[in-house]
């Protein structure tokens, strides 16, 4: 049986048209991709994530028991800041991409995708530590994105307080009764907040954004979204087989920690070079739209495939991502994608494809 | 949703208007709703001759590729080459100038074989 949010009815009502996402009954659009797309890079749209998983880490040895599990560094979180960081198999291949949030001096709420809230629970509970409580409370939270440059405006109506100005930031909030999480984090290269609420309240949550001119936008507008930011997709972009400095994402592998799950592969890696990088390809010139698993050709011999691929309703044409052999992946390498046995130019490009002013 | 009382429908939801021995093929007001914001379409070479059924063209929105197939059987003779520069006439217009390619057809007696406006609503209907 696929799992609904406690939203479900509600994209209903929008007409939301549902699909099948990580088992999950998800709107991938309501009435345009394109028009939500834009909704969100020039006003604001709202999108149910409650399908997302939340942990809650808690005790004296937190810190230091996430820092053995995950790449970035959460004992440089103050309290009220997050990071994003990656969990890591014994090969150093990705697990999980998440977020890791300090809610008070020994408290941590950790947000994961939906498609991997068992894995990671299994893995996080297989390696649990003395002084340490983890809870899987994916199943007693919702949770809202609301991303767009009027997203600051609709917090400031509804929760009468300015959003704060900085990212990556969780604060403690009441609405409705009930204790809420909100977060300046999100998926879309926008501003903008998440708010992670109880079930009870999530629907409210929804109602009072959307009343206040959020747009209800669905996955398809968030796939495109986060491609143009060059924001990696778990079991797209990322994989058991292949590193966090494989996908570009060094930034949040602090590899100066004493030791995490996966830390020897990457210091080899960095030692030895990389196997492959994952590559931003543009598709300038006129093609059918790329997509995830096209066969990516470089000097007439296939070398991967796209991880990801979608037109651009920024841009205006395809875009696309893919591990190169590291020596094809520099910027202004041409390779070759093949679109129903036929093969179109595709440039590596700079990350991200969007640049913002 | 809106389908034409003077139209043949295939079950994949394709349409056809038979003139001379000569149909016109697009994809019916329902189809375009369904796969929403196309932004690609991949059209037959002139010329080539199909069995129906056959998938003969590509429509792509922003989230999927979708096959087209030709209703009946024939030799294509004409393709909609405004469809290149604007794929969202087939969104906007599906009956007239989202029309997709012209066939001229080899076995007119298939037609039978297809849908009644009524009967294709009726489809829908289920």
């Amino acid at each position: 049986m696929p799992k609904r949010t406690p939203l479900y009815d509600r994209h209903l009502t929008a007409g939301g048209r549902v699909i099948d996402f990580a088992g999950w009954e998800m709107p991938v659009q309501y009435s345009s991709i394109l028009e939500e797309h834009r909704a969100v890079r020039e006003a604001v749209g709202i999108f149910d994530i409650s399908h997302m998983g939340e942990f809650l880490v808690r005790g004296e040895g937190a810190a230091a028991w996430l820092d053995s599990l995950l790449t970035n560094r959460v004992a440089s979180l103050g309290i009220g800041e997050a990071q994003y960081t990656l969990m890591l198999n014994e090969k150093g291949g990705v697990i999980d991409d998440l977020i890791v949030y300090r809610i008070e001096e020994t408290s941590y709420l950790l947000v994961v995708n939906a498609a991997k809230i068992e894995e990671d629970a299994a893995w996080l509970g297989g390696h649990l530590a003395e002084g340490v409580v983890f809870e899987d409370r994916s199943d007693t939270f919702g949770a809202v994105a609301v991303q767009g440059p009027k997203a600051r405006a609709l917090f400031a109506e509804v929760f009468n307080e300015p959003l704060p100005e900085a990212r990556n930031r969780i604060l403690t909030k009441e609405f409705a009764g009930e204790e809420v999480f909100v977060v300046t984090t999100g998926y879309t290269g926008e501003d903008g907040f998440e708010v992670v609420a109880p079930n009870a309240v999530i629907g409210a949550v929804w109602d009072a954004f959307v009343n206040a001119g959020a747009r209800p936008c669905g996955l398809g507008a968030r796939d495109t979204l986060r491609l143009e930011m060059c924001y990696p997709l778990n079991g797209s972009d990322l994989s058991p087989d292949r590193t966090p400095l494989e996908a570009g994402l060094g930034f949040f592998v602090d590899l100066s920690k004493e030791d995490f799950v996966g830390k020897g592969v990457l210091v080899a890696q960095k030692e030895n070079g990389l196997p492959s990088r994952l590559a931003a390809l543009a598709i300038t010139e006129k093609s059918p739209p790329i997509r995830p698993h096209y066969p990516i050709w470089v000097n007439g011999e296939q070398v991967s495939e796209t991880t990801s691929g979608a037109p651009s309703p920024s841009l205006g044409h395809s875009i696309a991502m893919g591990y190169l052999p590291p020596g094809h992946a520099k910027v202004g390498q041409t390779v070759e994608i093949e679109v129903r046995g036929k093969r179109y130019p595709a440039t590596v490009v700079k990350k991200p494809f969007l640049k913002r002013a | 949703m809106n389908v034409p009382e003077d139209l043949k429908y295939a079950d994949t939801h394709e349409w056809i208007r038979v003139e001379d021995g000569v149909g016109t093929v697009g994809i019916t007001d329902h189809a375009q709703a369904e796969l929403s914001d196309i932004v690609f379409v991949e059209l037959p070479q002139v010329g080539v001759e199909f069995a129906a059924r056959n998938a003969v063209a590509v429509v792509e929105s922003v989230k999927a590729a979708s096959d087209i197939y030709t209703p009946v059987s024939g030799e294509i003779v004409e393709v909609n080459s405004a469809l290149e520069g604007e794929p969202g006439l087939l969104n906007t217009a599906p009956y007239e100038g989202g029309w997709l390619f012209k066939i001229r057809l080899s076995d007119p007696g298939e037609l039978d074989a297809l849908l009644s406006a009524e009967a294709y609503r009726e489809q829908l209907s289920q």
